[in-house]
C-alpha cells in the first residue's frame, strides 16, 4: 500500500508530513506501507492508497481515486494519528 | 531519492545561530515577512537574492499550504532558484500578516529555508517538527522580544533534546 504526502515541489511540506507518518507507523507497528512524498507534478501521474495533505491543497485533490486525508495543522501529531490510523482501518476492512 | 546516510544532514543546532534569526520584525504584508526571512538568508549566504522572489512567487501559485501550523510559515523554493547551501532562517514578526491560509492565518513565525538538494535538510526538519510541536516552546519563540531571547527559546530545545 502507498501513502502519498503531497505538496507543490515534494520535499518541505509533504516531507514533514512524510517523516511525522513514518513515525507513527512505527510506533503502532503497521507495516506493509510505504510513504511517499509528492509533488503536485508525480502525483497527476501516479496513483496511491491513501493522500495526505495540507488543507489548503484541497482544490488540487478533486480528480484522485485514492483515500484523502486533509491535515490542519502538520505539526500537531494527534491529529495526524487519528486521521491516518482511521484511513488504514478503512482500507484494511 | 539518494539515501540519508549518504548525506552530511544539516542539524537544527547548526543552523539557526546569530546569523538566522530576527526578532519582531515590522512588516505590513506576507511579501514583506517573506522579504524578511528571505534578507535573513541572503545575508548569511544562504541564498542569492533571486530566491526571495521565487519563494513569493511559490506561495502566489502553489497557494498558502506552506503555513504548516496556526501562526506558523515554512516558505522555500527549489533547489535551483538561487540555493548557495542549506539552510534556515526563523523569524518572528512584530505584528502577525494573513497569508491566505484558511486554517493558519495569521502568521507571526516563519521558518524559510534552502534546500541545495532534496534531502540535507531532512534531519533538521525533523528537528523544527518536534520543536513545533512543543506548546511552551512555540510560545517562548513568540514572545521573544530580542534576537538573544530568541536565541534562548532555541537552546532551551537542544537541551531537551540531545541525542
Amino acid at each position: 500500500m502507498i501513502i502519498a504526502t503531497l505538496c507543490g515541489m515534494g520535499f518541505g511540506t509533504s516531507m514533514l508530513l512524510k517523516l511525522t507518518i513514518d513515525e507513527i507507523l512505527k510506533q503502532e507497528e503497521i507495516i506493509g506501507y510505504k510513504v511517499v512524498p509528492w509533488d503536485l507534478g508525480s502525483f497527476k501521474g501516479q496513483n496511491a492508497d491513501i493522500v495526505v495533505a495540507p488543507t489548503d491543497m484541497e482544490s488540487h485533490l478533486k480528480n484522485t481515486s485514492a483515500k484523502v486525508i486533509l491535515v490542519k495543522n502538520l505539526v500537531d501529531k494527534a491529529e495526524i494519528r487519528e486521521k491516518i490510523l482511521a484511513a488504514i482501518n478503512s482500507l484494511e476492512e | 531519492m539518494t539515501s540519508m546516510s549518504t548525506q552530511v544532514q544539516l542539524r537544527l543546532k547548526d543552523a539557526l545561530n546569530e546569523q538566522t534569526i530576527k526578532a519582531k520584525v515590522t512588516v505590513a504584508s506576507w511579501e514583506q515577512a517573506v522579504e524578511a526571512a528571505g534578507m535573513v538568508m541572503v545575508q548569511a549566504n544562504l541564498v542569492e537574492p533571486r530566491y526571495i522572489d521565487a519563494m513569493k512567487k511559490t506561495l502566489r501559485d502553489l497557494g498558502p499550504y506552506s503555513v504548516i501550523a496556526p501562526g506558523i510559515a515554512m516558505p522555500h523554493a527549489r533547489p535551483e532558484d538561487g540555493v548557495i547551501q542549506t539552510g534556515f532562517s526563523l523569524v518572528t514578526l512584530e505584528k502577525p500578516v494573513a497569508f491566505g491560509s484558511a486554517e493558519n492565518d495569521p502568521v507571526d513565525i516563519l521558518l524559510a529555508f534552502s534546500a541545495s538538494d532534496k534531502d540535507r535538510h531532512i534531519t533538521a526538519l525533523k528537528e523544527i517538527s518536534v520543536f513545533l510541536s512543543d506548546d511552551d516552546l512555540v510560545k517562548k519563540v513568540r514572545s521573544a522580544n530580542s534576537n538573544d531571547q530568541l536565541l534562548d527559546a532555541i537552546q532551551d530545545f537542544e537541551i531537551n533534546n540531545t541525542e
